[in-house]
């Protein structure tokens, strides 16, 4: 990973592992590209169904919802990447064009895998608000939306921003439905139509047959991924202690 | 303009309704769909036939014997550890740096993506410990990938026993040893198989980890150091290569079944639990 010099290793954009050229960028783009469509897709979907489920809900619906969304969480990953690859991206491919296998795949399917994470993290710390803090909103008048804009979610802050953290952690570390729908071409995409190939996709595709420089350069990359991961588990770590914090 | 809140309640409240609705239809829809596909390539033969032709045709009964091995072989490892760990953090020491040193390890070992554990355990145990493909690689990958799940649950479920349980003990003269064998860790046990089944699921669903470790031989495993492939692989396998839709299918609708059937233990026991402390 030295040998190349840190910042060619990072910055190349080229990924040639037959003529020794080791650019990790295009897969570090990937990665960030997918990642953030996948947010954009999970959290408000995810939010929504937090507030509601505490919320807008009868406990009879919440008892039944709640462990449903909880299913979701196990289904394995390579179910999802199935049903992006039989449903999603043919329909992809024939109404928006392009190889169908693309950035937009992804981002869908990795979306709709981090929406458990985020549910039921989130559902736990609006639960953990004090009862007072809704009865003195709603005693001073505020309907139970202005409730939860303007004390709920700031009081739950940061057990949300932990669950979104989490959320984006186990998006960037997804493997297997990322390889099969993301079209794996290593290359920086031009629009969400692209296919993309991901930090992970680069590491399991590749490791069957690496040798030497190769698959050092693919360890690296498991080196980069780890940091990455690392850095956002710190991160909600904090957060999500802070939220204790103010708790007590 | 300002909206009057009454209106902007309602919408809003629509607007909520309409995105919880389309989460819980993608569920349902996920796991109608398999289910469909999938039930009506099961059948008695599917489960005990082994694969034919690399998969085209004839059942999964190799896959399914591989899942289970290397499941057990990982809990086998994971569950003295895990359990051990526990009762060290929640019995035997005081909060203090080390407990928090552990505590991060464990948090930390949790978010790692199984691919990093597919990519560690290649290097170790089939490459420099020289196991090969094999079972043996393969449980221990998965035994440190669910480690976590099991200290956390194990944990949370030694603390929920009241204290009274042990002063009690300890009040008859008993040790500190009897007083966690005997006293703790049967109250605990609910707490502790939840943790357990939960690990059994993610092994079950697991492929970017096993895939590497385990390999993709479709014989029947005869010894710890013979490659297999589990159920999510060949899954993974058949659909990618296109090898045969129905049994790809046929596959994913017994995992799907497994993974549900677990939940619904879980749930189960997590319940009762949660009714025996309160």
């Amino acid at each position: 990973m030295f040998k190349y010099g840190l910042k060619s290793f990072l910055a190349g954009r080229e990924w040639y592992p037959s003529e020794k050229l080791f650019g990790l960028w295009p897969m570090i783009v990937g990665s960030l590209y997918v990642t953030l469509g996948a947010m954009g897709l999970g959290v408000p979907f995810g939010l929504a169904c937090a507030i509601v489920l505490t919320e807008f809900s009868s406990k009879r619906v919440r008892s039944v919802i709640k462990p449903v969304i909880e299913l979701l969480a196990g289904i394995p990953s390579v179910v999802y990447g199935f049903m992006g690859v039989i449903i999603l991206v043919p329909f992809i491919r024939e109404t928006l064009g392009g190889p169908g296998l693309s950035v937009l795949a992804a981002s869908i399917i990795l979306g709709i895998m981090i929406l458990p994470t985020i549910i039921s993290i989130s559902v736990d710390s609006l639960q953990a608000i004090p009862p007072s803090y809704r009865e003195g909103s709603i005693a001073l008048g505020a309907t139970k939306w202005q409730t939860v804009k303007m004390v709920l979610l700031p009081a739950a802050r940061s057990g949300i921003i932990a669950s979104i953290i989490l959320g984006m952690g186990r998006a960037i570390g997804e493997t297997m439905a990322v390889i099969m729908i993301a079209g794996n071409a290593a290359s920086v995409p031009h629009s969400i139509l692209d296919p993309v190939r991901t930090l992970t996709s680069n590491i399991a595709l590749e490791m069957g047959y690496a040798a030497g420089e190769h698959r050092q350069a693919l360890f690296a990359t498991g080196v980069i991924l780890f940091i990455i991961i690392m850095i956002l588990n710190t991160v909600a770590n904090v957060t999500a202690s802070r939220m204790k914090g103010t708790k007590r | 303009m300002r909206i009057n809140p009454r209106t902007e309640q309602k919408i809003v409240r629509v607007v909520l309704w309409a995105l919880t609705g389309i989460t819980v239809a993608i569920l349902f829809f996920i796991i109608a769909f398999i289910l469909r596909k999938g039930v009506p390539a099961l059948g008695w033969d599917f489960l005990t036939k082994n694969p034919v032709d690399m998969g085209k045709g004839g059942g999964i009964f190799s896959t399914v014997v591989g899942t289970i091995v290397l499941t057990a072989g990982a809990l086998v490892i994971a569950i003295p550890l895990g359990v051990g760990t526990a009762i060290y953090l929640t019995e035997y020491t005081w909060e203090g740096p080390v407990t928090r040193v552990i505590r991060f390890g464990a948090e930390c070992l949790a978010g790692i993506p199984s691919i990093i554990f597919g990519l560690f355990g290649f290097i170790l145990f089939v490459t420099k410990l020289k196991f090969g493909w094999s079972i043996l690689s393969g449980s221990l990958t998965l035994a440190f990938m669910v480690l976590p799940t099991i200290i956390r649950t194990s944990e949370e479920a030694i603390k929920s026993v009241p204290l009274v349980y042990r002063t009690v003990s300890f009040s008859l003269g008993s040790t500190k040893w009897q007083t966690v064998t005997r006293v703790v860790l049967p109250s605990a046990l609910p707490g502790v198989v939840t943790g357990v089944i939960l690990s059994v699921g993610r092994s079950i669903g697991e492929t970017a980890a096993v895939i590497f470790t385990a390999g993709s031989a479709l014989r029947l495993p005869t010894s710890l150091f013979s490659s297999s492939r589990t159920m999510s692989v060949h899954f993974y396998i058949l659909a990618r290569e296109g090898i045969s839709m129905p049994n790809a299918y046929g596959t994913a609708a017994v995992l799907i079944i497994a993974i549900l059937g677990i939940n619904l233990l879980t749930y189960y026991l997590m319940n009762r639990f949660i009714k025996k402390y309160s």
